[in-house]
């Protein structure tokens, strides 16, 4: 029943000629009263929900017991002063928290939920046998639940996303390394999901790494790529296209089944593709390109 | 023809040609670079011709067929040539546009481009 109706059939209150305003005037503080009052109770009631929800399992009871008081009066908080912004806070420093120990979102918004719940039981229970005050209580509540849920789901989700889009580019920095093994020889080994950024960094890098390094092979080692679709190895030949431009060739090494039907498939002129079935057979092959003669001294090989 | 800088130059040393490009050329003037080349090459008897396109940061779908061609007139009159100092950005701009140097070889630069022609020309010397 929404508040509109509830006026036109119950008339008497005074206040209710202005409804929204005045109620959540009035009763919201009531409502913030009677949470404060029992809070040890209905805390103790979420805790023991949480538990038997199994959520937050990665938390001790201790941090747990420290977690759950300040969300309660973070919530409580809002309802009095109907400003989220200190919540807001309070749940992005707690994400920050809890988030490395492998907290998911549906953990938190499960939390959130079931303080949401608990509180509305209790305030059933107290309202119960007026219930048209209760729907004008319930009325005042549920919008401003609902906006902390939002609140700190968003703010859980909004934190997330920073750290993936931080390691995101951690990983982007780290992952084409171009190498130097031997005077003129360089090596690239490329782990993980090749993706057009990447293959783009990877050429970028590698066309500057033959200049600076002045090199004349270059191994590129693709063991750690599970598959690649048409745009990257396109990409991948016009690189190895472009290194010779630069008048370095390119040897790679580590095709997975995958890939080499990928390239076979889209028709590209392989023909100038010089690849070796491993890492190793590549470099003892770029050796020889550069005229390298690797030996095994006498009585070497034993550490 | 023009005043000011020289756009290109083509430099004897021992046996082979050192031609460079200084800036980037139009048609006419890639033109008038090839037929000095093709020219100095019987001229100078030369064996070996290094092309440097270090200082050119864009090469045009004419200008790499130019210098494939180049490569094929200096072939026909005796010289081997090798296509030295392509830009990293020029050179990907280029396989993406689908062009190459064909059977012309290319070095890393002028240095690397004098090794790879006493490589390939030794033979030839001792024999």
């Amino acid at each position: 029943m929404t508040q509109r109706e509830q006026t036109s059939t119950d008339p008497a209150p005074a206040d209710s000629r202005f409804p929204g305003v005045s109620d959540e005037d009035v009763l919201l503080p009531q409502l913030v009263a009677h949470l404060r009052e029992h809070r040890t109770k209905l805390r103790q009631e979420w805790t023991s929900r949480i538990h038997e929800t199994h959520l937050l399992q990665a938390m001790t009871s201790q941090e747990m017991a420290a977690e759950t008081t300040s969300v309660y009066d973070n919530y409580v908080e809002v309802l009095e002063t109907g400003s989220v912004e200190a919540l807001q806070h309070y749940a992005r420093d707690l994400s920050e928290r809890i988030i490395p120990r492998g907290v998911e979102t549906q953990e938190v918004v499960g939390i959130v939920l079931l303080l949401r719940d608990v509180l509305a039981r209790s305030l059933f229970e107290k309202y119960q046998r007026d219930l048209p005050l209760l729907n004008r209580v319930l009325d005042a509540y549920e919008p401003a639940a609902n906006r902390i849920a939002n609140t700190v789901a968003v703010s859980f989700v909004d934190e997330r996303e920073r750290i993936i889009r931080q390691q995101q580019d951690s990983i982007r920095e780290l992952s084409t390394p171009v190498l130097r093994v031997r005077e003129r020889l360089l090596i690239l080994p490329i782990i993980g999901v090749l993706d057009q950024q990447r293959a783009r960094q990877l050429t970028e890098q590698l066309l500057t790494g033959i200049r600076s390094h002045r090199a004349r092979v270059v191994v590129i080692d693709i063991t750690g790529v599970p598959d690649v679709d048409e745009a990257v190895a396109n990409h991948l030949v016009q690189t190895v296209d472009a290194s010779r431009l630069m008048g370095a060739s390119v040897i790679i090494t580590g095709l997975s089944p995958e890939i080499a039907q990928t390239l076979v498939t889209i028709g590209v002129d392989l023909s100038k593709m010089n690849t070796i079935g491993d890492l190793q057979g590549g470099l003892e092959e770029a050796e020889r390109l550069l005229g390298y003669e690797v030996t095994r001294s006498e009585g070497g090989g034993s550490p | 023809m023009t005043a000011g800088p020289p756009l290109f130059s083509v430099l004897r040393q021992g046996p082979y040609l050192i031609a460079s490009i200084h800036t980037a050329l139009d048609d006419s003037q890639l033109a008038r670079f090839t037929a000095d080349l093709v020219q100095r090459i019987g001229q100078d008897r030369a064996r070996g011709v290094v092309v440097d396109v270090a200082a050119l940061d864009v090469l045009d779908s004419y200008a790499s067929r130019t210098l494939r061609d180049i490569g094929e007139m200096a072939r026909l009159r005796g010289a081997t040539t090798v296509i030295v100092g392509i830009q990293p950005a020029v050179a990907f701009a280029m396989v993406q546009l689908g062009m190459d140097t064909g059977s012309v070889v290319t070095a890393l630069d002028l240095e690397e481009g004098l090794a790879w022609l006493d490589a390939a020309l030794a033979p030839v010397g001792r024999g």
